[in-house]
């Protein structure tokens, strides 16, 4: 018997805020410990928490970057449970009504483009971080109450590779929107994987196995490859699988049992008195729509469409928002936009990370490269001569005609002044210009290079080869 | 019932003495049963509410405000160690 692999991914994210979800301590990574902390997020008794506007902001901006619908009323509820590094004995969190739900992802995968529908992203709190020692645990609550996104698929994944995609094109989405950072080595990233296995063709789910707190996309990837294999093994020896939470080791490379439903929680949800319900409205919404821009994705697929570039071109202009910004400027009105690429990939970034700046640092205009571009392109100067009109242009900023009409650089293209420039070259060199005649082509090419030196680089390469060969009589 | 309690003690992390035990079960049955009242209402086309008061949006924008002190942050701490709250080993 065959079986498929049924996949949802829960995918914990922290909000890039100045201050955390329900208090004004600051929302910052590496502080000495336990200086990020009031009464609030320590969770002391009498005091009130107060949501952060910016992140409903950024919950709701990545809703509709998720595609996902926001509500009109958004409530928050308790978690209740114990653990040390949970100091209310609750987590905030939204259970019924959340701030964003339905909605989906689209993401390339093998030769094609895959969906996965998104369920619900809703805001909770995160909890502080703990350190074990040999006969403690330590807590550092600076982590404790800051914003964090749960986003949860539809178990629409089939594989750990395609599961391995979806994460990496949804923090794609993320840091495109500002959302979040997306530090995986901060932790600001981490997934909870829920994996079953059935006989193809069937329709009901398998038991359910989740694999928790997972804080590497190829983590993910190796665990669900291990715990597919485990799972179909497990039947196809006519064994069950029960409901149950397992916790990778990644070491070793299995997936070990943590606690079966048995002794699953029971968290006893309920709303939260201390917090109000949100209700955005439509202008709120309104003003986030505004802000809503072109997703990964989207933006590659249009610059390979409008620009014509290869997809590996797309794929460094859409990893460098600013850099294919400046793309887009330079290649306005381009006859070769491959040709404007290639100068902005090569030579600018090239020129970039020399110098250690941005493109936001440079004193010429993107238009400026789609001009100097064009020069070459049209003839008027060569590719080499181009080159010190680029460096040029970073010293000066000025524009790259006016160095060529300043510095007389213009590609000379009148065959009566090659033509001198060619005899000068054969008068001079009679051995070469006699071991081309007798047929040893590549006579020529010294030639050439002695014309092109002459003219300083400036005579058109194409046109003194014809002409030299005229001359020798070839 | 009885399991009810059991259950309500586990998820508490008390314990109780047979006579508490007794005690409050009995008092926890007064209580479920004096809100089983609710139960005689019609609700039907009532909408559920989490909020007795009709007020939403009480948001704070993300300034940063005052936090405390390390030192007060960890006064009331028993034990604490290089700045961190220090707990029994948390083993799961």
């Amino acid at each position: 018997m065959e079986y498929e692999a049924v996949i949802g991914l829960e995918t914990h994210v922290q909000l890039r805020t100045r201050t955390k979800m329900w208090c004004g301590c600051v929302n910052e990574y590496g502080a000495e410990a336990n200086t990020n902390v009031c009464p609030v997020c320590l969770g002391l008794p009498g005091v009130l928490p107060v949501p952060n506007a910016e992140a409903l902001r950024k919950t709701a901006l990545t809703g509709m970057l998720l595609n996902c619908n926001v509500p009109s009323y958004a409530k928050w509820d308790r978690k209740n449970y114990f653990y040390p590094d949970n100091p209310k004995n609750y987590q905030l969190t939204q259970l019924d009504f959340p701030s964003t739900i339905e909605g989906f992802v689209e993401f390339e995968f093998g030769d094609g483009t895959e969906r996965v529908r998104i369920n619900r992203a809703h805001l909770e709190e995160d909890v502080g971080k703990s350190t074990h020692f040999a006969d403690h645990s330590g807590v550092d609550f600076n982590r404790a109450g800051v914003p964090l996104l749960e986003i949860v698929t539809e178990p629409d994944l089939t594989g750990a590779d395609m599961a391995y995609e979806y994460l990496n094109a949804l923090k794609a989405i993320l840091e495109y929107g500002g959302v979040s950072d997306c530090d995986m080595e901060k932790g600001q990233v981490r997934c909870d994987v829920n994996i079953s296995v059935r006989p193809i063709g069937q329709t009901k789910l398998g038991e359910k196995i989740e694999i928790k707190n997972m804080n590497s996309f190829s983590g993910v990837r190796r665990a669900a490859t291990y715990e597919i294999e485990r799972q179909i093994g497990v039947l196809r020896e006519g064994g069950t699988l029960i409901q149950e939470t397992r916790r990778w080791d990644d070491a070793v490379g299995v997936t070990e049992s943590m606690r079966t439903k048995e002794d699953a929680h029971d968290y006893r949800y309920f709303p939260d008195p201390d917090l109000m319900p949100h209700a955005p409205s439509e202008e709120w919404l309104a003003e986030i729509r505004a802000s809503v821009m072109e997703l990964p994705l989207a933006r590659k697929q249009r610059l390979i469409a409008d620009y014509h570039l290869p997809a590996s071109d797309a794929e460094v202009f859409v990893g460098d928002a600013a850099l294919g910004d400046y793309f887009e400027v330079a290649a306005k009105g381009a006859k070769n936009p491959k040709a404007v690429a290639n100068w902005v990939m090569n030579n600018l970034q090239a020129k970039l990370t020399e110098t250690g700046g941005s493109v936001a640092d440079l004193n010429f205009e993107a238009s400026a490269v789609g001009e100097l571009v064009g020069l070459v392109e049209g003839g008027q100067i060569s590719s080499k001569i181009a080159q010190d009109v680029f460096v040029e242009m970073f010293e000066s900023g000025k524009s790259p005609t006016t160095i060529v009409e300043e510095k007389g650089l213009s590609q000379v293209s009148d065959s009566g002044e090659l033509e001198a420039f060619c005899n000068e070259a054969i008068e001079a060199n009679p051995g070469p210009a006699e071991d081309f005649r007798n047929g040893k082509e590549a006579a020529l090419n010294f030639l050439k290079g002695q014309v092109m030196k002459a003219s300083r680089g400036k005579a058109n390469p194409q046109m003194v080869g014809e002409l030299l060969k005229k001359i020798l009589g070839s | 019932m009885r399991e009810d309690l059991q259950h309500a003690v586990k998820l508490a992390r008390i314990e109780l003495t047979p006579e508490e035990e007794a005690r409050l079960g009995s008092q926890l049955g007064d209580i479920l049963k004096y809100i089983d009242k609710l139960n005689e209402l019609d609700v039907k086309g009532v909408e559920p509410t989490a909020h007795a008061v009709p007020l939403t949006n009480v948001l704070r924008e993300d300034q940063p405000g005052k936090s405390l002190s390390h030192e007060a942050a960890m006064r009331n701490a028993p034990q604490t160690a290089n700045g961190l709250f220090i707990v029994p080993k948390i083993v799961e």
